[in-house]
């Protein structure tokens, strides 16, 4: 509760920098207006009345975009092309898909990492590498090939999305299920656990600190993925799909409006697994 | 079906090599030539399967074809290579990484900013920064300035909490020691904290150098000049050209680990007492 306070002033603070952005980057649009319309120099007022009221600004004050997301948001019929919710809607059930097979699928093999040593050794410097590669580079070729093999529509995104949140939940969970030490280990075999119990009983509980933690990284990747998935396709729905727009047109109310969709979109979805993670862990009596 | 086979043949060997090669007394020999043995199986299937089951080259070519035209087109690839990569890329990496840095040691003197920014810049750390892309572009123009604006924007804040945390690192103790050796603000920090941040900044500075290929290579999807990797890769998706794609990918892939692992040597260098370095 301490941090409330200095949180609150940094947010403050980046807002106050956000409304003098705002002034000194549409102020040279809003000087050549009013020359053009004859009127010489502005005034300070007038200035700043103008910069934070433009139709399309260079950059839009966070009240242009608080009222822009109010009215593609509360005031559009959720079912509407132009409702952000129905595009964060089509961004979020890709992020969702793609996050579910790709924690499934790390999960998978981070168990055959762990039990099996041929795999450990063959597979694992490959996983780590890979993170070092811009795998989102290859985002537009999944869209494509898959396209070209007749499947469409949400499963590509989540394809790209899987991949990317399927990483840090092997990296995690080898970890987690590594993390039993010798002594915890023995003691199950005095108890003459079998191989499954003191998997269900000793490896797979103490990997959960270690599984929400990747969770949280695999959940924002999966959601950077979704976006990402959206741009090859042209702009077609999502909220990649309302950035491209909107960098067509140059309505970059709409971009801004997208953006800060997103951002509560990742917001959401990772405090979910935080509280998730607070309610297992307090069961489990691990925090 | 010839090459069918082959790639059966291919693979049971290449497993029960490796099977073998576990069983053997670690040692840095096995544990080399296992995962390159794993990795050369997997081109070798690769190459058997497309070419067995007559797979069209325009959804996936096999790796001897794309082989081929990296070494043909190696002058495009170049070009791109320092359009994105020098140029949008590491010029963004050493300003943003640069700024996050001053202004980490800056907001360390202010206990009250500290307790502020850890918590927002974790949470922005976590927002999808990419879709700054159009906004840069539009800011900066289609060449690589915009991109490297994107890349500042996206390795700032990882930095940024990754140095903060890492100035704390250093216990009361050893801040007490350098008082009682009578060392002012500046000789502490340059002598007990710096260093001790270091395995953080360091840990900063790996995600950064991932984050910066991605953001630079992203951002060219949004609009870029007739060269860069992003662009190319996503017009020859568009001609249907998927070797040349390939390649790209290839490039991307040396580039994002030879960055890697140039940041991971200096790292050991530079902090060679921790005891993740001394193993």
């Amino acid at each position: 509760m301490r941090n409330v306070l200095p949180v609150l002033t940094v947010v403050a603070a980046i807002f106050v920098i956000w409304y003098v952005g705002a002034v000194a980057l549409n102020a040279t649009w809003a000087q050549d207006n009013a020359a053009r319309a004859g009127g010489g120099e502005l005034s300070f007022t007038e200035l700043v009345a103008d910069t934070l009221s433009q139709d399309k600004p260079k950059l839009p004050a966070p009240h242009q975009v608080a009222l822009e997301i109010w009215e593609t948001t509360v005031e559009k019929n959720i079912t509407s092309r132009r409702s952000l919710i129905y595009h964060s809607w089509i961004t979020m059930s890709a992020t969702l898909m793609g996050f579910v097979l790709g924690t499934g699928l790390g999960i998978a093999l981070a168990i055959g990492i762990v039990y099996n040593r041929t795999m450990d050794m063959s597979v694992m410097p490959w996983v780590i590498t890979s993170q070092t590669i811009p795998i989102l580079a290859i985002a537009p070729m999944i869209i494509v090939v898959l396209n070209a093999i007749g499947i469409t529509g949400l499963l590509p995104k989540a394809v790209i999305s899987m991949y990317l949140s399927f990483f840090p939940v092997v990296v995690g969970m080898v970890k987690g299920l590594r993390s039993p030490d010798r002594m915890q280990l023995d003691q199950m075999k005095t108890w003459h656990a079998t191989g499954n119990q003191e998997f269900w009983k000793l490896r797979f509980p103490s990997s959960m600190p270690y599984l929400f933690t990747s969770l949280k990284v695999g959940m924002a990747a999966s959601l950077v993925g979704a976006i990402v998935g959206e741009l090859p396709t042209g702009a077609v729905a999502g909220l990649g799909a309302r950035l491209l727009a909107g960098s067509y047109y140059g309505q970059t109310v709409q971009i801004w409006s997208a953006l800060i969709m997103a951002a509560v979109l990742a917001a959401c979805l990772v405090g979910i697994i935080g509280l998730t993670q607070r309610l297992v862990l307090k069961r489990m009596g691990m925090a | 079906m010839g090459w069918v086979v082959f790639g059966i043949c291919v693979w049971l060997v290449g497993w029960l090599t490796n099977v073998w090669l576990a069983r053997q007394p670690k040692s840095q020999t096995t544990s080399l030539a296992v995962p390159v043995i794993f990795g050369v199986t997997l081109i070798l299937i690769w190459e058997s399967v497309v070419r067995g089951l007559g797979i069209s080259p325009v959804l996936l070519p096999p790796p001897s074809v794309i082989a081929e035209r990296f070494s043909q087109s190696s002058e495009i690839l170049w070009v791109d290579f320092v359009q994105t990569v020098i140029k949008g890329a590491l010029s963004g990496y050493v300003i943003g990484c640069g700024a996050a840095f001053v202004i980490a040691v800056a907001v360390d003197r202010f206990p009250f900013l500290q307790r502020g920014v850890l918590p927002v810049g974790n949470f922005v750390a976590a927002l999808p920064i990419i879709g700054m892309a159009p906004i840069m572009v539009m800011w900066f123009g289609f060449d690589w300035q915009s991109k490297a604006a994107v890349v500042v924007v996206m390795v700032f804040f990882p930095m940024l909490v990754n140095t903060v945390q890492g100035l704390q690192a250093s216990d009361a103790m050893q801040r007490d020691l350098m008082r009682t050796y009578a060392a002012g603000y500046w000789k502490t920090l340059l002598k007990l904290r710096l260093p001790s941040a270091m395995p953080f900044v360091f840990n900063g500075l790996k995600i950064a150098s991932t984050l910066a290929l991605i953001g630079a290579i992203v951002a060219e999807f949004f609009g870029s000049p007739v060269r860069g990797m992003g662009f190319r890769i996503s017009t020859s998706v568009g001609q249907l050209a998927l070797d040349l794609v390939w390649a790209e990918i290839v490039v991307a892939a040396i580039a994002g680990s030879a960055f890697y692992g140039g940041v991971a040597l200096l790292e050991r260098a530079v902090t060679f007492w921790h005891p993740s370095q001394r193993g």
